[in-house]
């Protein structure tokens, strides 16, 4: 059994000579719901691309169920981590079951089997989007494509699911809908569930373990909504003031003013 | 704790015991389909070779000329005129349509996935260009890379047809292999060797144009078995090839990404495409001249009616590129028969329209953001 899922040791990484993340360090050693937040330009879905073996590391190690990433086959790795984008840069007009059928390709052969239909369309469904399933991917809106890409990252059936702003392009119902599924599905399963949110509230509401992250592209810490998503983390990491309320046990942010810093301008 | 509704969601999600065969036999109908779309390009090229093989000054019918085929192909010649007719004369020229239209419309439907482009053809990828340019030495300086005689000028069309393959997957490599940077290597070199093509062209003698005008405009006249063995070898296993792959250009098309972290590693899968692909067209090009359109136009229609899934769409294409091409040559034969309209003008002439309708037309616009 392993003893950490997912840990980051003094891993630093970026694009070309630019340096993003630096000294990053963490485990994650249960399954959860976990929400990386932090303000724009601070790496976090670079976080998610270094975990999920899209970027490389130039020090430190990313260790997946103890074993180091770079030990993994590609096709392995595909079948533990799952990966959906923020946004869906899908080039086809497929029906959404064949859009959604891709997700299969690292356990699928080369013929659709009963059990692929099958799980296909319970990820339609637990989407939400089963009346889509023979409507062309390419007359779809902006949100129902994030949940086209959603159902196709449910079907890898993965470990670990890494989704960068899951919620970006739907409307409230929808996002309090995904949210609550995904935390309740990593709940009840042995899933990973790592996202990447600028909701505070949402975080806050349905996230088990916060991971905060502050620039220059360092953490700011990690742990459970309680303990992160505090006045002070707001005021130090996004740099706005805010007063923090009790919402059924957690905490609830109400935004105020900006505390304008000269150099948080130029940062983004 | 989650409400009832998001609960039941998730017990729906976990469950085992579902039943989704009606949602099946519907998949399958839907398959079954595309399958039939690629049966009907299938019949229309069988039906439009039979047509061709009527074509000629020695009239010989429909079914007679397939029996005369049939004859031969089972070592019972009865008339050793029309075998030889038939045979030697009439049938090259329709495998030569058949592979030329198959391999076309492959390289335009693997192009325009891999590069997510509607206009990758042959043309744009400069693959056509470059067999242009070898063509043009050979005819006008007698200078030739490989070969002597009538092949010095397939080998000098197929070697040149490759450099801008290299370039465009040098490129690639050196900047990473952007969809929109192979497009534009592929285009500037297109123009290079359009120029140089045309500037050879200014200083010949007005027979060597005429010999350069009858490559450009791109024929099957001079069709020949040992023409249509080369092709083959490279069409039927590079098609071999590429439909294997049908599967990862799918992944691909989710996003390079999206691709990678399904385990496919797309800048190899797409300069492993570029490659086979322009070898194809390649092989094509260097011997029937330029034919336009079908690579372009075969694709765009065959994704309208089928949809993009590659396992479908390349041989759908495929067919259809065949039939086409057979068709218009065809035509070109007939309308203003005894002379022969070279099947690249014709082509031209129904792809252009068709494709500008298409345009006009299309409201699956695939190449569309979502709003």
């Amino acid at each position: 059994m392993a003893t950490s899922i997912i840990e980051l040791d003094k891993v630093e990484c970026g694009y070309g000579e630019h340096t993003v993340l630096k000294d990053i360090s963490f485990t994650v050693d249960e399954p959860g719901y976990i929400c990386v937040i932090g303000p724009n330009g601070v790496g976090k879905s670079t976080l998610i691309r270094v975990i999920t073996g899209l970027i490389d590391v130039k020090s430190g190690t990313v260790r997946i169920n103890d074993k180091p990433l770079s030990d993994y086959s590609r096709k392995e790795q595909a079948r533990i981590i799952g990966y959906v984008p923020v946004m869906s840069s899908d080039f086809n007009i497929m029906s959404v079951l064949d859009t959604v059928l891709i997700g299969r390709y690292v356990r699928q052969k080369w013929r659709t089997t009963q059990a692929d239909i099958d799980v296909a369309y319970k990820a339609l469904r637990a989407m939400e989007i089963e009346g889509l399933a023979n409507k062309r991917f390419n007359e779809l809106s902006a949100g129902q494509r994030q949940k086209v890409s959603l159902a196709r990252g449910l079907i890898q059936e993965p470990q670990i699911l890494m989704l960068d702003e899951p919620t970006a392009n739907l409307d409230v119902r929808h996002q309090i809908y995904v949210s609550s599924f995904l935390k309740e599905l990593a709940s009840r399963t042995s899933m990973t569930v790592f996202t990447v949110s600028h909701d505070l509230n949402l975080a806050a509401k349905y996230a088990d373990t916060v991971v905060v992250m502050k620039k220059p592209g360092i953490l700011y810490g990690i742990g459970t909504p309680k303990e992160m998503i505090t006045k002070e983390m707001i005021e130090e990491v996004y740099e706005v003031d805010c007063d923090i309320t009790d919402d059924r046990g957690t905490p609830h942010v109400v935004l105020q003013e900006v505390l304008g810093r000269e150099e948080y301008r130029t940062a983004i | 704790m989650a409400n009832r509704f998001i609960t039941e969601a998730v017990d729906a999600w976990v469950a085992d015991d579902v039943d989704f065969s009606e949602e099946m036999t519907e998949y399958r109908h839907n398959t079954m389909l595309k399958e039939l779309f690629i049966a009907i390009c299938v019949i229309a090229a069988f039906l439009v070779a039979g047509w061709t093989l009527t074509i000629g000054d020695y009239p010989i019918g429909f079914f007679h000329s397939y029996e005369v085929l049939w004859n031969h192909l089972t070592g019972s010649i009865t008339d050793s005129t029309e075998d030889f007719i038939i045979w030697r004369v009439r049938t090259p020229r329709i495998f030569t349509g058949l592979l030329a239209g198959f391999g076309l419309a492959v390289c335009g439907a693997v192009m325009q996935s891999i590069l997510k482009n509607p206009l990758a053809d042959a043309y744009t990828t400069g693959v056509s260009s470059g067999a242009s340019f070898g063509a043009t030495l050979a005819i006008a300086l007698g200078v030739s890379i490989a070969g002597a005689g009538g092949y010095a000028l397939v080998a000098n069309a197929f070697v040149f047809s490759l450099i801008p393959v290299l370039v465009i997957v040098t490129v690639a490599k050196m900047r990473g292999a952007s969809p929109t940077t192979m497009i534009m290597a592929g285009i500037a070199v297109m123009y290079i060797f359009n120029a140089t093509t045309t500037f050879i062209k200014l200083g010949v003698s007005d027979a060597t144009l005429g010999a350069l005008f009858d490559w450009s405009v791109g024929s099957l006249d001079n069709s020949s078995w040992r023409q249509v063995e080369i092709m083959a070898v490279f069409v039927v296993s590079g098609y071999i090839v590429i439909q294997l792959m049908g599967r990862k250009l799918n992944v691909l098309s989710t996003g390079d990404e999206s691709a990678r972290a399904m385990g496919v590693d797309s800048n190899t899968l797409r300069t492993i495409c570029m490659l086979i692909v322009s070898l194809i067209a390649a092989s094509i090009v260097s011997f029937t001249g330029l034919i336009g359109f079908v690579g372009l136009v075969c694709p765009h229609i065959t994704r309208l009616v089928i949809g993009s899934d590659n396992r479908f769409l390349i041989p759908a294409s495929a067919m259809f590129g065949a039939a086409l091409l057979l068709g218009s040559d065809l035509v070109g034969r007939v309308i203003i028969a005894p002379e022969v309209i070279p099947v690249g003008v014709i082509t031209s002439f129904i792809g252009g329209p068709m494709f500008l309708w298409l345009i006009i037309k299309q409201k699956r616009e695939v190449w569309r953001r979502p709003s």
